[in-house]
C-alpha cells in the first residue's frame, strides 16, 4: 500500500488533545487560505454594477402598459474583480471530483473530461434557439440522434425518449409510457411494486403518476424475492420498479426470469438505470426483458453534476412501449435525413414512416431536452468507443470489489458472502463501539481529506455505507482511500468518541440541522 | 484510453487481491445469456480528443448560430450577453465537479450560492421564499399547479389562453395521468390581454388560474385584477415569468398578488443552449406555503462553534425522505445553472438590471416602431417589454424561412406553437435584446419589405 501522504508530514500526535492545531486567534476569522466569505448582501450595494451599460434616457420611449416597476427590487452588485474573488472563496469551501476521490454510492461521480465542456461551448451547440427554422439547426438534431442511436445499442432497447430532464423526470416517463400503453389496451391497473431498497424517487414518481405503491420484499442475498415477487403479481399491478444493479450494489440474478413473470401477467417492467455504469457496453438491459431504462447522463456518461444538477434522463423503450413516447422526438428517415417530430406533425409522421403505431403520452418540457448534456455525453461515448465504455464497467467493478475485500475484514459487509459487487460496495455499522454512528464515521472522513461515502441508503441495512469508487480512480488513490477508511472504521469499532464532534477541519463543524427546519431562514433578510 | 488510470498489472494485481481469476468471474451474478463476448458490435472503438472534437465540430458547423444572423427569437428563450467571467466561474472543478451539498461541513460554497441565488429570485419575484431551483420553466409551471391543488384540494386549473402553449401542453400532459381538471383557451388577438375573459372563467372549483407576464405575445397585463376576482373564489394565482429580465422594468408578481411564481431564469447567465439545460424558478408569495413547496430549500442555521453555514432543509417534503408523499419526485435540479444565473445577477446588481431592461425596452420599441412603417406590417400589442407580435397580412412561417436562407433569424412564427389557430398564421413574435443592433433591426426590416412586396 501506498504511504498516505507522501511527504511524509504527520501532525503532532498530542495536538489535538493541546489545542495547539488551532494555533492563535486570527483577526479575520480566517486561517490563512481557509478564507470566510460574507454574503453577497453584505458586501454588495444595489449602486453598484459590474457590466457596462447605458443609463436609461428619462425620455425614452414606454410602452410597458403602465406596469412600470418603481420601487427598489433590492439586489446587490459588485464589481468584476469583486465577483470573481467572492465566488472563487466560495468554491474554495466545496468538495469536487477534481480534489479527489468521491465515493458517493448510486452517484456515479467519476472524472468529468474538459473536452466535453470545451465542445457543450461551441457556438453551434451552446448559441442555438430551440425555435430557430429547422434547416438552419440540422446539427443538433444529428447531435440527438447519433446520441439516441448510441443509447439505443448499448442498451439492446428499441427507441429512447430524449427529453426527460433529470433521472427522476425520466422515471416518469417511463411510467406514463407504462400507464399509456395499458390504458391504449383499455387496462385500468392501480399498483406499482417497488422494492424498499429503491431510490426514493421511484415510490415518489409512481405516485405522481396516479399509482399506489407497494413494497416487494427482498431475500437473504439483498435481490428480490422472485417467489414473493410472483405471488403479488395480479391484473391489478400495473407493473415494477427494479434497479439492477440494485441499491445494495448487486445484480439481480433473476431479472430475465423477473421480467418474464411481470410479463406474463400483463405488467411492465421499468429498470431504474442509475447503476447503468456497473454493466455499460458489457450487459444490455433489452437482453433481460426491460421495458422502460432512464439512463442518467449525469453518472454513467460523466456530464458534470454541478452541486446538484442539471442532469439528463433519456429514456429507453421497449417495442411495446416506444409508441408512447412523449413529444418531441427526432427519427431518422431511410433518406438519412433526422426529423423533428412536434405535436403538430405527429400523426402524419406516425401514418407515414410508423404505419401509425405512434400514439404519444404528450409533452413533459417545453423544448427537446437538455442539449449541453447530450453534446457532452456524446462527446464521451465517441471517446470511449465500444471498447473503451466496456472497459468503464469492468474498472467500476473491479475497483469497487477491491474496497470491498479490502474492507470486509474490518467493517460489517451484509452481503459480501453472496459473491462479488458491481460497481459499489456496501457496509453497515454493526460493531461500532459505544454509540458511534455511520455519521460519526462519515464525518471522520470528511477530515481525513475525502468527501463521505453515500449514508444510510439504501434503508435494508442498518447505518449502511454505500462505497462507489467509479473507473477514473487509480490503484495508488484507491489505496490511500482504503488506508482512511481502515482508519476511521478502526476509531469506530474502538469507540473513539472524539468523532462524535468531527469534522475537526473542514471550512464548517457540525451544522445544526435542527434549528435550520425548526426556524427557517430560506431567504436574506434586511438588519441583519 | 485517456480517461482510465488502471494499467494492466495494477488490474492483476487487484483481481489477485480480490481472489478472482479473470474479471469475468466478477459478472458471475450476470447470466450467460445476457453476457456479450465483447465489445457490441457495429458500433466504433475509442478515439483521440483530436478526432472526437473534429466530429463534434462539424456537427455544430450545420448550425446556424444565433450570433452569425440578425436574431430575432424568443418565446420562453432568449439571447442575452453572459459576461465572460460567468463562464470562468461555472467552469472551477469546485462548483462543475461537487455533487447535491448533502455533507454542509464541505458544501458551503454550493450552499451559500444557493442561499444568495434564493435570495435574489425572491426579490426579483416580489415573494417571500424561493426554492434552490427546478428543471426550467414548464416544468415548473407544472409543478405548481399540482401545488395549488394540495394548498386548496381542489383540481380545477384555468389556464390563460396567452399562456405558452408548450407550458399549457406539458400541464395537459401531466393532467392526464392526475386526473387533474385543465380549463385552457386559445389567446385573444388584440392589443390587450383578455383579462376580462379570463376572470370569468374562475369559480368556486378552480384550484389556480395561470397566467404568463409578459404574455406569450408580449403583452403586459395587469395582474392584480386577476389576483383579487381569483383570491375571492379562492383560487391560488400562479404567475409564469418567461423573461426574467423584464422583472427590471415592469412591476414583480408577487407584488401585484400572485401566490405561486414560477418562471424560466435561462436569460440570465445561462445561455440559449437549444432548449436545456435551463433554470426553473420557482418562489411562494406567503411563507405559508413553503411546506408545500416542491424541490430543494437551502436554509440558514450554524455550526458547533456557533459559526453561520447554510443546510438544505425541511427535506420531510422530499423524495428522498417521504418517498410516495413527497410533495415531488424532483431529485438533481439545476444546480450549475442557478450558480450562473447568481453570479451573472450580482455582476448585474439592480443597477445593471434596471440599465439591461431599460436597453431591451428602448431597443424593442426602435423595432417596433421601424417595423410597422414596412408596407403590410402592422404592430399588435398595445404593451410589451421585450417581445412583440406583428401581423403581416399573410402566411409567416414560409417569410421565416425566406428570410432564414437570406440569413435572418426572424422570429417564431406563431403557427410554430399554434398550428392549429388560423387566426394566427399571419402573426410572427419578435423578440429584441440587448444584443441587438440596431443594424440588425434595419437588416430586418429591409429584408422583410422585399419578402413581403
Amino acid at each position: 500500500m501506498n504511504a498516505p501522504n507522501k511527504s511524509g508530514w504527520k501532525p503532532e500526535m498530542n495536538a489535538l488533545e493541546d489545542g495547539m492545531h488551532n494555533g492563535p486567534a486570527t483577526s479575520t476569522g480566517n486561517r490563512a487560505l481557509m478564507l470566510e466569505e460574507p454574503l453577497l448582501f453584505e458586501i454588495g450595494n444595489v449602486e453598484t454594477t459590474g457590466v457596462d451599460l447605458p443609463e436609461p434616457k428619462a425620455d425614452a420611449p414606454n410602452r410597458l402598459g403602465g406596469m412600470d416597476r418603481a420601487q427598489p427590487i433590492g439586489l446587490p452588485g459588485l464589481s468584476e474583480p469583486e465577483t470573481v474573488r467572492h465566488y472563487t472563496r466560495l468554491s474554495r469551501q466545496n468538495y469536487g471530483i477534481d480534489l479527489g476521490l468521491f465515493p458517493l454510492g448510486s452517484c456515479t461521480m467519476k472524472h468529468n473530461p474538459r473536452l466535453n465542456e470545451k465542445v457543450a461551448r461551441m457556438p453551434g451547440f451552446a448559441d442555438v434557439h430551440p425555435l430557430q427554422p429547422v434547416d438552419t439547426v440540422r446539427g443538433a438534431f444529428e447531435v440527438i440522434n447519433e446520441l439516441a442511436e448510441w443509447l439505443v445499442a448499448l442498451t439492446g432497447m428499441h427507441g429512447v425518449a430524449m427529453s426527460p430532464k433529470a433521472g427522476a423526470h425520466g422515471e416518469l416517463c417511463g411510467i406514463l409510457c407504462i400507464r399509456a400503453a395499458l390504458e391504449a389496451r383499455g387496462d385500468a391497473r392501480e399498483v406499482i411494486l417497488v422494492p424498499e431498497s429503491a431510490h426514493g424517487t421511484n415510490p415518489a414518481t409512481a405516485a405522481f403518476a396516479g399509482y399506489r405503491v407497494e413494497d416487494i420484499p427482498a431475500n437473504a442475498d439483498g435481490r428480490v424475492d422472485l417467489e414473493a415477487l410472483k405471488a403479488r403479481l395480479g391484473p391489478d399491478v400495473a407493473g415494477v420498479m427494479i434497479t439492477n444493479p440494485n441499491t445494495c450494489g448487486l445484480f439481480e440474478r433473476d431479472m430475465k426470469a423477473i421480467s418474464d413473470a411481470v410479463h406474463e401477467a400483463g405488467g411492465f417492467v421499468y429498470c431504474d438505470g442509475a447503476n447503468f455504469n456497473a454493466i455499460v457496453g458489457r450487459v444490455r438491459p433489452g437482453d433481460l426483458g426491460v421495458d422502460a431504462m432512464h439512463i442518467n447522463l449525469h453518472k454513467t456518461f460523466s456530464t458534470p453534476h454541478g452541486g446538484g444538477g442539471p442532469g439528463s434522463g433519456p429514456v429507453v423503450l421497449s417495442e411495446a412501449l416506444a409508441p408512447f413516447g412523449p413529444l418531441p422526438y427526432t427519427a431518422r428517415t431511410r433518406d438519412g435525413l433526422v426529423h423533428l417530430v412536434e405535436e403538430e406533425q405527429a400523426d402524419a409522421f406516425s401514418q407515414e414512416h410508423f404505419g401509425g403505431k405512434m400514439q404519444s403520452f404528450g409533452r413533459m418540457t417545453a423544448f427537446h431536452g437538455q442539449m449541453g448534456m447530450f453534446t457532452r455525453a456524446l462527446t464521451y461515448i465517441l471517446s470511449h468507443g465500444a471498447d473503451g465504455l466496456k472497459q468503464v464497467a469492468e474498472d467500476a467493478v473491479l475497483n469497487a470489489n477491491y474496497i470491498l475485500r479490502s474492507m470486509e475484514d474490518l467493517l460489517h459487509a451484509p452481503y459480501a458472502h453472496s459473491g462479488p459487487c458491481m460497481h459499489e460496495a456496501l457496509f453497515g455499522d454493526k460493531g461500532f463501539g459505544g454509540d458511534l454512528s455511520t455519521l460519526d464515521l462519515s464525518k471522520a472522513l470528511i477530515d481525513e481529506g475525502y468527501h463521505p461515502m453515500t449514508m444510510y441508503f439504501p434503508l435494508v441495512v442498518h447505518g449502511a455505507m454505500l462505497v462507489e469508487p467509479t473507473e477514473t480512480e487509480s490503484k495508488a488513490a484507491l489505496d490511500q482511500f482504503i488506508q482512511a477508511f481502515r482508519t476511521v472504521a478502526e476509531r469506530a469499532k474502538a469507540g473513539d468518541e472524539s468523532m462524535k464532534q468531527a469534522p475537526f477541519y473542514a471550512p464548517r463543524r457540525r451544522l445544526d440541522e435542527t434549528l435550520a427546519a425548526r426556524k427557517p431562514k430560506l431567504a436574506w433578510e434586511e438588519g441583519e | 484510453m485517456r480517461y482510465l488510470p488502471l494499467t494492466d498489472n495494477d488490474r492483476a494485481d487487484m483481481l489477485a487481491t480480490i481472489g478472482a481469476s479473470s474479471i469475468d468471474d466478477l459478472f458471475v451474478d450476470v447470466p450467460a445469456e445476457a453476457q456479450l463476448d465483447g465489445p457490441i458490435r457495429d458500433l466504433p472503438n475509442h478515439a483521440s480528443e483530436m478526432a472526437v472534437e473534429r466530429h463534434m465540430r462539424a456537427l455544430s458547423k450545420k448550425n446556424l448560430a444565433a450570433a452569425d444572423a440578425p436574431f430575432f427569437l424568443g418565446a420562453g428563450a432568449y439571447r442575452h450577453h453572459v459576461p465572460a467571467s460567468v463562464d470562468h466561474i461555472i467552469q472551477r472543478g469546485e462548483f462543475l465537479t461537487a455533487y447535491t451539498p448533502y455533507q454542509p461541513e464541505i458544501a458551503q460554497g454550493t450552499l451559500q450560492m444557493l442561499f444568495e441565488f434564493q435570495s435574489q429570485v425572491a426579490r426579483l419575484y416580489g415573494c417571500a421564499v424561493a426554492n434552490a431551483s427546478m428543471y426550467d420553466g414548464s416544468t415548473a409551471c407544472w409543478e405548481a399547479v399540482a401545488m395549488a391543488s394540495r394548498v386548496t384540494r381542489r383540481n380545477r386549473a384555468v389556464l390563460s389562453g396567452a399562456l405558452h402553449p408548450h407550458y399549457a401542453e406539458v400541464i395537459r400532459t401531466m393532467a392526464k395521468f392526475t386526473k387533474d381538471e385543465i380549463a385552457d383557451a386559445r389567446p385573444s388577438i388584440q392589443g390587450a390581454p383578455d383579462a376580462d375573459g379570463l376572470i370569468g372563467r374562475i369559480d368556486d372549483q378552480t384550484s389556480c388560474v395561470v397566467v404568463q407576464y409578459p404574455d406569450i405575445l408580449g403583452r403586459v397585463s395587469d395582474l392584480q385584477a386577476i389576483s383579487d376576482a381569483a383570491h375571492e373564489k379562492g383560487a391560488l394565482v400562479i404567475a409564469v415569468v418567461t423573461e426574467p429580465v423584464a422583472l427590471g422594468a415592469i412591476k414583480a408578481p408577487g407584488d401585484l398578488g400572485a401566490d405561486i411564481v414560477v418562471g424560466e431564469g435561462q436569460s440570465i447567465g445561462v445561455g440559449l443552449q437549444f432548449g436545456g439545460p435551463y433554470l426553473g424558478l420557482f418562489a411562494v408569495r406567503d411563507k405559508k406555503h413553503v411546506r408545500q413547496m416542491p424541490g430543494r430549500l437551502c436554509g440558514e442555521t450554524v455550526d458547533a462553534e456557533g459559526k453561520r453555514g447554510f443546510v438544505l432543509t425541511l427535506s420531510t417534503r422530499e423524495q428522498h425522505i417521504r418517498r410516495e408523499k413527497a410533495t415531488s419526485n424532483i431529485c438533481t435540479n439545476s444546480g450549475l445553472c442557478a450558480l450562473a444565473f447568481n453570479v451573472h445577477m450580482t455582476l448585474l446588481g439592480e443597477k445593471g438590471l434596471r440599465q439591461l431592461a431599460a436597453e431591451n425596452h428602448r431597443l424593442a420599441c426602435l423595432a417596433a416602431d421601424r417595423l410597422a412603417k414596412v408596407p403590410g406590417v402592422s404592430v399588435l400589442n398595445d404593451s410589451f417589454f421585450n417581445e412583440f407580435t406583428i401581423r403581416l397580412g399573410q402566411d409567416a412561417r414560409p417569410i421565416v424561412r425566406t428570410l432564414a436562407d437570406r440569413g435572418i433569424l426572424a422570429g417564431v412564427a406563431l403557427n410554430r406553437l399554434y398550428p392549429d389557430v388560423e387566426a394566427l398564421s399571419d402573426s410572427l413574435l419578435v423578440a429584441v435584446t440587448e444584443t441587438t443592433s440596431e443594424d440588425d433591426i434595419e437588416a430586418l426590416a429591409t429584408a422583410l419589405q422585399e419578402v413581403l412586396s
